[in-house]
C-alpha cells in the first residue's frame, strides 16, 4: 500500500464528504441494506416484527440525524461529494417530509389486520405455500378467491419494507441531486423497488400485476426520456451539473437547440414520475391496481420527490432562461389541471378518482414551482407537505372499507357509509373537503401559498384556470361526501374493518397534520421558508 | 398594530361552535340535546345583548371605524391577523342572527326529521353555522372572512342535504357547488388583493382598515378584475339574478329551520359582503360597474317578484320573494347615498326578520297538511284563524305596507337611490305593486274562502273520520288533530317577530342610529357625497 502511495501516479482524490449533512440518506439507505439481509437470514415468522422494527427505527433515526443537522446548519446550505448532493434548507425540508410520510406509509404497509396477513404476496404459489389459500386446487387461478382467515395467520411478504426504504433513500437522493448523472441514478433507485411493489396485491392479482408492468414500462420510457435529455444537455453545456448548465446557458452564443431540446426531454422524464397531465396515464391504472398501502406511498411520496427534483432544476439549472421554457409548461399545468378535474369526474373508482385529483393536484403544484421565487418555492415545499399528508390518510381510509371480495373501491359501494361507520366517513368526508381546498384544512392553506406565489409572479391567467379547476374537482369530491352521507346503504354493502393499530396511527397522523397546517400553518410555512437552493 | 383587545366577539363566536361540539354527541337523549342547544343559543342572545350594550354610538361617530376589536397574529407569511371588529352594519346582522337562532330552534322542536336522522345533529349544525356566521360579520381581516365565508356552507351543506325534503341531496350539491364556484372565484381576488397590498405598501396584508386606506391608490384597471371577483361571490350568494338559481332549490329543500338561516341570516353575507368589502375596497370600480350591479337589481326586483306570483310550492314562493328583496338590497347599496345604504343595511335586518317569519308560517302550514303546494291548501283562515293572521302579518310586512318594519327600510332605499339612479328607482317601485299582488292573492288562495284543497280537507278528514269535514269547527276544537291551529310553542315562535315587525315599522330609530355612523363613514371610503343632503351621524 505505502508504495502504491510513493507513485507518482495521478491518484483519485476522495471527495470530502459531510457525514453529518447526509446521514439521514445513508441511514435509510444503510436500513434499506440490513433489512435484505433481514429477509435473507431470518425465519419467516421473525421477519415481519423484525421488518417493521428496522424500518421505525431507521426512520426515526434519520429524522434525529435531519434534526440534529437542521438545528446545526445555517440556512445557506452546502453540496457535499463533488457537488453531487446538494444539502440546503428546500432539501432537509423535502427530507423531513419524506421521512415523515414515509413512516406513515411504513405503518400502513406493516398493518395485518385490515387484510388478514398483511396486503403483500409474491404471487398465488406464494400465498398457497404461505398457509393462506391452503387446499389442493389450480393455484393460479387469479380469480381464486380463497384468500385464507386471520386464524390460518398467513404471512405477509416482507420484501416489501426494504424495497419501501430503498425507493425512500432514492427519492432523499433525488431530491437532492445536484447534477444530472445523481438525479437520474436516484430516479432508478427510487423507481425500481415501486415497480415491484405494485405487483404485490394479495387480491386482484391481475391488476395489480398488470399495474406494475403498465408502470414499469412507462417508466422505463419515461426514463429513457429523461436520459436522451440528460445527454443533450451534457452535450450543450460540457457538464452534468445544475449550475454550469445555467451558467452555460447565460453565458454562451450557443445554439439554444440542444439545450431546449435537453430541457423537454427531461421535463418529460419528470412530469412523468409527479404524474403531471399530460403524461399521467399510468396513474389511474396503477394506483387503482397497486396494494392500497403502496398507492399511499406513491401517492405521497413519490410527488414530493418529484417535484422536489422539479422544484430544483427549474431553479437552479433553468431559473435564468425561464422565459423560453414558460410558455410550455404553461400549457402543461393548464392540460394537467383540466384533464384531472374535468376526467375525474367520470370516475368511478374511488382509488381512480384520487388518481385524477392527483393529477389535478399536480397541476397546481406546477404553479408554484413555475414561479422561481423565494414565495414559490416555499409554497411548493408546503404544499407538497400538506398534501402528501392528505393522501395519505385517504388511502389509509379506503384501506379500510372492504367487502368479502377485499376493498370495496366502487363508489356505488360507499353510499350510506355514515350511517354504518360515522367515524371513517367523518374522517373521509374531511380530508376530501381538504383536497377540495376548503379553509380550516391545509387543502385551503397550501392552495393560497401557491396560488399567491404564481399571482404574483404574472401567472393571473393561470391562477383562476387553477381556481375554476377547484371548482370543477369539488364536485367529485362532494359527490362522495353525499354518496356516504345523504344515500341509503346497499343491504350487502362493504363493512368497515376496525383498523389495526398501525393504520389508525397513519390515518390519525394524516388527519390531525391536515387539520394543523389548515389551522396554524405558520410553524411550517417558515420551515418551508427558511432558505433557497443553494447554487 | 395592537394585540388582544376585546374578548367578548371572540366569546360570540366560540360559544356556538363549543355548542355544536357539546350537542353533537347526544344522539341518544333528543330532548337534552335539544335544551342545551337552545340553551347555548339563548346565552348567545344574552352576549349578543351585552355586545349591543357595548357598542358605542358616539365613538362611531367620532371615527372609529371598529370597535370590541379584537386582534391577534395569525399567519405572518400570508399577512393575516385572527382580528374581529364591529360596526353598526355588522352589529345589527349579529343581533338578527342571534334573535333568530332560538326562533328557529323553537320552532324546530317538533320537526319531523327523515328517518334515522336525530335532532342532536341538526342541533349541532344549526350552532355551527351560527359561529361561522358571527365570524363572517364581525371578520376585519379579508383572509378569516373568506375563511368563515366557505367554511360556513359546509354545516348550511350538511343540514339542506341531510334533513331536507324528497331532492335534498340534488339541492344540497347545487347550493355547495355553486357557492363554492363564486367563493373560488373570490379567492382569486383575494389572493389578488394581497399582492396588490404586497407592491402598494411594501408587505402585504388583509388587514381591513389598511386596505381600505390603500384602496384610492390602486388604479382602476387592477380594482375593476378584483371587484369582479369579489361582486361574483357576493352575487351568488345574495343571490342577483342570474345566479340565483340555487335559491329557490336549497329554499325549497332545506328544512323550514335551516331554510330560515339560509333565507334569513346567510344570504345577508353577500349583500353585508358589497357594502363592505366591494364598495370601500375597490371604489373606482364599484362606480364604474354601478350601471351593471344595478340592472341586475332591478332585473331582480321585477324578475323574482314574477316568478313569486306564478309558484305553485310555498317554499320556493318564498324563496322568489326573498329574490325580489334582494334586488332592493342590492339596488340602493349601489345608488350611493347614505339614505340609501341605511335602508339596504335595514332592509337586511327587516328581511331576515319578515322573510323568517313568512318562511316559518309557510312551515306551520306544512307541518298541519303535508304538502307544499298551494293549490292543496285553501279557507285555513277558518280552521286556524291565528295561524291565517300570523301569515298575515308576515305577508304584510313582505310587501312593506306602512307600519310594519319593511316599510321603513324599502321607503329608505327608495328615497335614497332616486336622486343619483331615477330610471332605475322608478322601474323597482313597479316591483312594490308586484308584492302586492302576490303576497294577496296567496294569503287569499291559502286562507280565505271556503275550505278546500286536499292538503286541508285530507287533514281534517283523518282527524274525525268521514263527514266530520262538512263540520270544520268540530275537529278544530280537538286539540292535535286535524288541522289545528296555532300551539302554544308556535305562538311563541311567532310573537317575537311579530313583536319586531311593529316595533320596528314604528321606531326604527335606534337600529337606525347603530347604522347611520358606519353607512357615513362607508360613503367617506367610498369618495363621493351625497346627492341631496344625507344622513347625519
Amino acid at each position: 500500500m505505502s508504495n502504491l502511495a510513493q507513485a507518482p501516479v495521478p491518484q483519485i482524490e476522495v471527495p470530502p464528504i459531510d457525514y453529518g449533512a447526509i446521514a439521514p440518506l445513508l441511514i435509510v439507505l444503510g436500513a434499506a441494506c440490513v433489512a435484505v439481509l433481514v429477509e435473507a437470514f431470518l425465519p419467516r415468522h421473525q421477519r415481519w416484527p423484525a421488518q417493521v422494527a428496522l424500518s421505525v427505527v431507521a426512520l426515526g433515526l434519520a429524522g434525529l440525524a435531519l434534526g440534529l443537522y437542521a438545528g446545526s446548519s445555517g440556512p445557506e446550505g452546502i453540496t457535499t461529494i463533488s457537488d453531487a448532493l446538494a444539502i440546503d434548507r428546500p432539501t432537509l425540508f423535502l427530507w423531513g417530509t419524506l421521512l415523515a410520510l414515509g413512516l406513515g406509509s411504513i405503518l400502513l404497509i406493516a398493518d395485518r389486520s385490515v387484510e388478514p396477513g398483511g396486503a403483500f404476496i409474491a404471487s398465488a404459489a406464494t400465498r398457497a405455500a404461505a398457509g393462506a389459500g391452503g387446499g389442493p386446487g389450480p393455484i393460479d387461478d387469479p380469480d381464486d378467491r380463497s384468500y385464507g382467515s386471520a386464524d390460518q395467520a398467513p404471512t405477509m411478504q416482507t420484501e416489501v419494507f426494504p424495497f419501501t426504504l430503498f425507493a425512500l433513500g432514492g427519492m432523499m437522493a433525488f431530491c437532492a441531486a445536484n447534477d444530472l448523472l445523481t438525479m437520474f441514478i436516484a430516479l432508478e433507485v427510487l423507481s425500481l423497488p415501486l415497480y415491484l411493489m405494485c405487483g404485490l396485491a394479495r387480491r386482484r392479482r391481475l391488476l395489480s400485476q398488470e399495474a406494475a408492468v403498465k408502470y414499469f414500462l412507462l417508466g422505463a420510457f419515461a426514463s429513457a426520456f429523461f436520459l436522451y435529455g440528460l445527454a443533450l444537455l451534457y452535450g450543450y453545456a460540457g457538464s452534468v451539473r445544475f449550475t454550469d448548465i445555467a451558467a452555460a446557458a447565460t453565458g454562451s452564443g450557443r445554439s439554444d437547440a440542444l439545450l431546449l431540446g435537453g430541457f423537454a426531454l427531461l421535463v418529460v422524464g419528470l412530469m412523468f414520475k409527479a404524474s403531471v397531465g399530460p403524461f399521467h396515464t399510468w396513474t389511474p391504472d396503477v394506483y387503482q391496481g397497486a396494494p392500497t398501502p403502496v398507492t399511499a406511498f406513491m401517492a405521497a411520496c413519490t410527488k414530493v420527490a418529484a417535484f422536489g427534483g422539479i422544484l430544483r432544476v427549474l431553479s437552479v439549472a433553468f431559473g435564468d432562461t425561464r422565459w423560453e421554457w414558460r410558455g410550455v409548461l404553461w400549457a402543461i399545468a393548464i392540460i394537467s389541471m383540466a384533464l384531472g378535474a374535468v376526467i375525474g369526474l367520470t370516475q368511478t373508482d374511488v382509488k381512480r378518482m384520487v388518481a385524477y385529483s392527483s393529477v389535478a393536484h399536480a397541476g397546481f403544484l406546477l404553479l408554484g414551482a413555475m414561479s422561481i421565487t423565494a414565495q414559490g418555492i416555499s409554497g411548493t415545499l408546503f404544499y407538497l407537505l400538506a398534501y402528501g399528508f392528505n393522501t395519505l390518510a385517504i388511502f389509509g381510509v379506503i384501506s379500510l372499507v372492504r367487502d368479502a371480495d377485499g376493498e370495496a373501491t366502487h363508489l356505488s359501494q360507499w353510499a350510506g357509509l355514515a350511517k354504518r361507520s360515522p367515524v371513517v366517513a367523518g374522517v373521509m368526508a374531511f380530508l376530501l373537503l381538504a383536497l377540495a381546498g376548503i379553509p380550516l384544512t391545509s387543502g385551503f392553506t397550501s392552495k393560497f401559498a401557491v396560488f399567491s406565489a404564481a399571482l404574483a409572479d404574472g401567472m393571473a391567467p393561470l391562477v383562476i384556470i387553477a381556481l375554476v379547476a377547484s371548482a370543477v374537482a369539488a364536485f367529485f369530491y362532494v359527490r362522495v361526501i353525499v354518496l356516504m352521507y345523504f344515500s341509503e346503504p346497499a343491504p350487502d354493502g362493504p363493512t368497515v374493518t376496525v383498523p389495526g393499530a398501525f393504520t389508525t396511527a397513519a390515518i390519525t397522523l394524516g388527519v390531525i397534520i391536515t387539520l394543523l397546517l389548515g389551522i396554524v400553518p405558520t410553524l411550517a410555512l417558515s420551515w418551508a421558508g427558511s432558505g433557497t437552493f443553494v447554487g | 398594530m395592537t394585540t388582544g383587545g376585546s374578548v367578548l366577539l371572540l366569546v360570540l363566536l366560540v360559544l356556538p361552535l363549543v355548542g355544536a361540539l357539546v350537542v353533537a354527541p347526544m344522539g341518544g337523549d333528543a330532548r337534552r340535546a335539544k335544551l342545551v342547544a337552545l340553551g347555548f343559543a339563548l346565552a348567545s342572545l344574552v352576549l349578543t345583548a351585552l355586545t349591543w350594550a357595548s357598542y358605542s354610538v358616539a365613538d362611531a361617530t367620532g371615527g372609529a371605524r371598529f370597535q370590541l376589536e379584537f386582534s391577534i397574529a395569525w399567519i405572518p407569511a400570508f399577512g393575516t391577523r385572527f382580528a374581529l371588529g364591529v360596526d353598526g352594519i355588522a352589529l345589527v346582522m349579529l343581533a338578527l342572527i342571534a334573535v333568530l337562532v332560538p326562533i328557529v330552534m323553537a320552532f324546530s322542536w317538533e320537526e319531523k326529521l327523515p328517518e334515522d336522522r336525530t335532532p342532536a345533529g341538526f342541533y349541532s349544525l344549526i350552532l355551527a353555522t351560527q359561529g361561522l356566521l358571527v365570524g363572517v360579520f364581525a371578520a376585519t381581516d379579508v383572509f378569516l372572512f373568506y375563511v368563515f365565508f366557505e367554511a360556513m356552507l359546509v354545516p348550511m351543506y350538511f343540514m339542506i342535504g341531510r334533513f331536507g325534503g324528497p331532492r335534498r341531496q340534488y339541492a344540497a350539491v347545487k347550493f355547495f357547488l355553486y357557492s363554492l364556484l363564486g367563493g373560488l372565484i373570490m379567492l382569486a381576488s383575494v389572493i389578488g388583493l394581497f399582492v396588490v397590498s404586497g407592491e402598494q405598501l411594501g408587505s402585504g396584508t388583509f388587514t381591513w382598515t389598511e386596505l381600505q386606506a390603500m384602496a384610492a391608490g390602486v388604479d382602476e384597471g387592477t380594482q375593476i378584475w378584483l371587484f369582479l371577483g369579489f361582486f361574483l361571490a357576493f352575487a351568488i350568494k345574495a343571490p342577483l339574478v342570474p345566479f340565483h338559481t340555487w335559491l329557490p332549490d336549497a329554499g325549497a329543500e332545506a328544512p323550514v329551520g335551516a331554510g330560515v338561516l339560509l333565507v334569513g341570516v346567510l344570504d345577508k353575507v353577500g349583500t353585508f359582503g358589497l357594502l363592505r368589502y366591494c364598495l370601500p375596497l375597490f371604489p373606482l370600480a364599484s362606480q364604474r360597474l354601478a350601471p351593471l350591479v344595478l340592472t341586475l337589481a332591478v332585473v331582480g326586483v321585477l324578475y323574482g317578484a314574477l316568478l313569486a306570483v306564478g309558484q305553485t310550492d310555498m317554499k320556493r314562493f318564498v324563496a322568489y320573494t326573498s329574490i325580489a328583496h334582494f334586488g332592493f338590497i342590492a339596488l340602493g347599496i349601489f345608488s350611493f347615498s347614505s339614505q340609501a345604504f341605511a335602508g339596504a343595511t335595514l332592509y337586511m335586518v327587516n328581511h331576515g326578520i319578515s322573510t323568517g317569519m313568512l318562511f316559518i308560517v309557510v312551515g306551520l302550514l306544512i307541518t298541519r297538511g303535508g304538502s307544499r303546494l298551494v293549490g292543496d291548501y285553501g279557507g285555513v283562515s277558518a280552521v286556524a284563524p291565528l295561524l291565517a293572521g300570523a301569515f298575515l302579518v308576515a305577508g304584510l310586512s313582505s310587501l312593506a305596507l306602512p307600519g310594519t318594519n319593511s316599510f321603513v327600510s324599502e321607503f329608505l332605499v327608495l328615497v335614497g337611490s332616486y336622486p343619483r339612479q331615477p330610471v332605475y328607482t322608478i322601474l323597482a317601485t313597479a316591483g312594490i305593486i308586484l308584492a302586492a299582488l302576490y303576497v294577496l292573492w296567496m294569503y287569499q288562495r291559502t286562507m280565505q274562502g271556503p275550505l278546500r284543497g286536499s292538503a286541508v280537507l285530507g287533514a281534517l278528514e283523518r282527524a274525525g273520520g268521514p263527514g266530520t269535514m262538512l263540520d270544520p269547527a268540530v275537529s278544530a276544537k280537538r286539540p292535535g288533530s286535524g288541522f289545528p291551529d296555532l300551539t302554544r310553542r308556535e305562538i311563541a315562535v311567532v310573537t317575537p317577530l311579530i313583536v319586531l315587525i311593529v316595533a320596528l315599522g314604528f321606531f326604527p330609530g335606534p337600529v337606525l342610529d347603530v347604522i347611520t355612523p358606519s353607512v357615513v363613514a362607508t360613503m367617506n371610503e367610498v369618495g363621493l357625497a351625497d346627492p341631496v343632503e344625507g344622513l347625519s351621524p
